[in-house]
């Protein structure tokens, strides 16, 4: 039974992590994972509650230290012990709750922090508003983002829309790998659809883009790979064109495995180590 | 209406409908925010200038007027600083006593020449913003506790300072001359005439610049309105001045004080990052703002704001005094909201502070000229805040099911 994909693959991993360790005082979050994103692959991260896919995506985004293990950008080891190491290396976190500022613009969203600006005789930055409204409609466009006024403050979009002007701020800062932390929760179905389309816009970018789901749906429509985490290991990772709904969902629970070992599930991660 | 994407849509270009960059129309939506107060305001005026007979829109009255809300003007700016981040300072009154005992104790006491006892003045309140800033953003204790500490503690400072009086006269004749004095000719028609020309220079740059860049832009006519309206408003400003006294130089320091923090906070990276942690502070941190600097910098300029309006009030008043006014916080507070600023942070602009101290200038100015008392000016002022905020809470409901 083949659980790991084949990737079959010349193109080196964006960003791949090896061997991660990490404990939470007795608890064991992560025990030796492993995880890799290729550019122009999505990736779907999944897993029951405290499977340790959260663990793994603050790791990633630097919000978390591993105990243990490498952390690989294009093919070199880098240490991101802070969330800015993370986005210098162009490895951004949309999260669940976007972190947009409601009163200001679509503009003045995307380009919050870092701001196109003059500097004037004074020690004051003066914004080149023209210039990034311009910069904002190419990205949208490029996105195939529909937004009625880019001057229009970000509370009177929707859902959708809020999602991908969190996601277009990534693009601005030239990310490599974008983690979505469930990008279509609490979303209508035609805004499910357009972040969706988002995800595969971004992938014929050539970024590698990470989405924790819950919504095995969502996963199968829009990702090339989905990974499996369950109590703190890599259980599984399947190429979605040959896979069902039954094998992932099988992988979660550990149903596939039986419970050998009195419900840990143990075993279940050591076949799945072997197999790979 | 729906401008969601669908999946099977082909790509095209964003939506051109963008509003222009800057009109009286996105001014007026964006900076003053509310016509109805506008409206208001016309409508106050011309009651109390028939109720008056002619009295109120006198030369003379609305001079008075101005010069009477200059304080006002000044604290009220200070307060949509701190509204702006979400926050309250309660000392800003008290601040702007102490700076002006600051000032008039050096001067009279000390022989300190006037730019040094002004900048004395200045430095104190600098100096309490930044311990009220630091407390709050450092510390992070709530800003209405700190600054009701600094609103007590000051005031007995400011007892003590003074001690054995409770009143010093102020005689550097630079000092008074602040608010008695008014501009030469020269400089009353010139700064007006400059700043209409700088207005009309960026207007015209801006409309040519988007349409190189292919923006949308407003139509010419619209452009050439805008830069009339903004002419014709500062004109009648400048008649009406010119027309009694001329230019008071104290109306000059709060207007252009006003211009320059409107300027800052609309079009400089520091402005747009007051607004972003008013709006979300977590959002701002997060896009790598250093939330903490902005909240320092905005206690520290809004004290210094509060002092800037002490040293007015001593200089007009002619002397420093223990006794803070118990209604100049309250009264540039409401200022501020009815001029559309938000209390929760984030939302209004500089530029509702002149239409909220006009009409909170215009409401006491028009009841002591119908001979009112100050127990049915205060119910009067108390109803239209009340008023003010009611309408604004329904118009904010509206646009909020609209702009969906």
């Amino acid at each position: 039974m083949a659980i790991e994909a084949q990737n079959a693959r010349t193109t080196e991993p964006v960003l791949q992590l090896h061997g991660i360790n990490k404990t939470f005082g007795a608890i064991q979050a992560l025990r030796n994972v492993d995880f890799e994103v290729y550019p122009g692959e999505v990736v779907g991260l999944v897993g029951d509650n405290g499977a340790g896919k959260s663990t793994l995506i603050k790791i990633i985004a630097g919000v978390y230290t591993s105990d243990a293990g490498d952390y690989i950008v294009d093919g070199k080891k880098v240490t991101v012990t802070r969330p800015q190491d993370a986005t210098k290396l162009g490895i951004e976190t949309v999260y669940q709750d976007l972190a947009l500022c409601d009163n200001l613009d679509v503009v003045s969203n995307l380009f919050l922090g870092r701001e196109e600006a003059s500097r004037f005789p004074f020690f004051l930055r003066f914004l080149e508003q023209n210039d990034m409204e311009k910069r904002t409609q190419d990205v949208l466009r490029q996105l195939d983002v529909k937004i009625r006024s880019v001057r229009a403050p970000v509370a009177s979009l929707s859902g959708g829309q809020r999602q991908s002007i969190a996601v277009a701020k990534t693009i601005l800062r030239n990310a490599k790998v974008v983690l979505l932390d469930e990008p279509t929760a609490a979303l209508g179905v035609p805004q499910t659809r357009q972040v969706l389309n988002l995800i595969r816009r971004l992938r014929s970018q050539g970024l590698g883009v990470v989405v924790i789901s819950h919504n095995l749906a969502d996963v199968f429509d829009v990702v090339d790979r989905v990974v499996v985490m369950r109590l703190g290991r890599r259980v599984a990772s399947f190429d979605i064109k040959s896979t069902t709904t039954e094998q992932v969902v099988a992988a979660i629970t550990g149903a596939e495995f039986g419970d050998k070992t009195n419900g840990q599930g143990a075993d279940a991660a050591e076949i799945a180590e072997e197999v790979h | 209406m729906s401008t969601d994407v669908t999946s099977s849509t082909p790509p095209t270009p964003v939506a051109a409908k963008t509003d222009g960059g800057f009109s009286i129309n996105s001014l007026l939506q964006r900076d003053l925010g509310q016509l109805p107060v506008l409206a208001a305001l016309v409508l106050m005026a011309i009651y109390f200038n028939v109720s008056s007979d002619g009295l109120f829109l006198g030369s003379r009255n609305l001079s008075n007027l101005v010069l009477q809300s200059t304080v006002n003007a000044t604290v009220a700016l200070a307060a949509v600083m701190v509204l702006l981040i979400g926050e309250i300072d309660l000392s800003l009154a008290v601040v702007a006593n102490l700076a002006g005992a600051v000032m008039v104790t050096l001067s009279v006491y000390h022989g300190f020449s006037a730019v040094a006892a002004i900048i004395a003045g200045l430095a104190v309140g600098a100096l309490v913003g930044l311990i009220n800033g630091l407390l709050v953003a450092v510390v992070r204790v709530p800003s209405f506790i700190v600054t009701l500490a600094a609103l007590l503690g000051y005031t007995g400072l400011l007892q003590h300072l003074l001690l054995p009086q409770t009143t010093i006269r102020l005689v550097d004749a630079n000092l008074t001359g602040i608010a008695a004095n008014y501009l030469p000719d020269w400089l009353g028609y010139g700064l007006p005439i400059l700043g209409i020309l700088g207005y009309a220079a960026y207007a015209i740059f801006d409309y040519l610049r988007r349409r190189q860049l292919t923006l949308t832009t407003i139509p010419l006519w619209q452009l050439v309105v805008n830069i009339g309206v903004v002419a014709l408003l500062s004109g009648l400003a400048l008649y009406q001045f010119t027309s009694y006294l001329g230019v008071p130089i104290s109306t000059v320091i709060v207007l252009g004080l006003i211009i320059v923090f409107w300027v800052v906070m609309r079009f400089t990276t520091f402005g747009r990052y007051v607004y972003a942690v008013g709006g979300s502070a977590e959002a701002a941190r997060r896009s790598g703002i250093n939330v903490s600097r902005i909240r320092v910098m905005i206690f520290v300029l809004a004290s210094s704001l509060a002092a800037v309006a002490g040293i007015l009030e001593s200089s007009r008043t002619i002397s420093a005094s223990a006794q803070v006014s118990p209604t100049l916080l309250l009264e540039a507070i409401a200022a501020a909201v009815i001029g559309g600023v938000s209390l929760f942070g984030g939302r209004g602009s500089v530029w509702g502070v002149l239409v909220g101290s006009l009409v909170i200038g215009s409401l006491i100015n028009g009841l002591i000229l119908q001979g009112r008392t100050s127990d049915i000016q205060y119910m009067v002022e108390g109803l239209v805040l009340l008023l003010a905020v009611v309408v604004d809470a329904l118009l904010r409901r509206r646009s909020a099911v609209v702009g969906r």
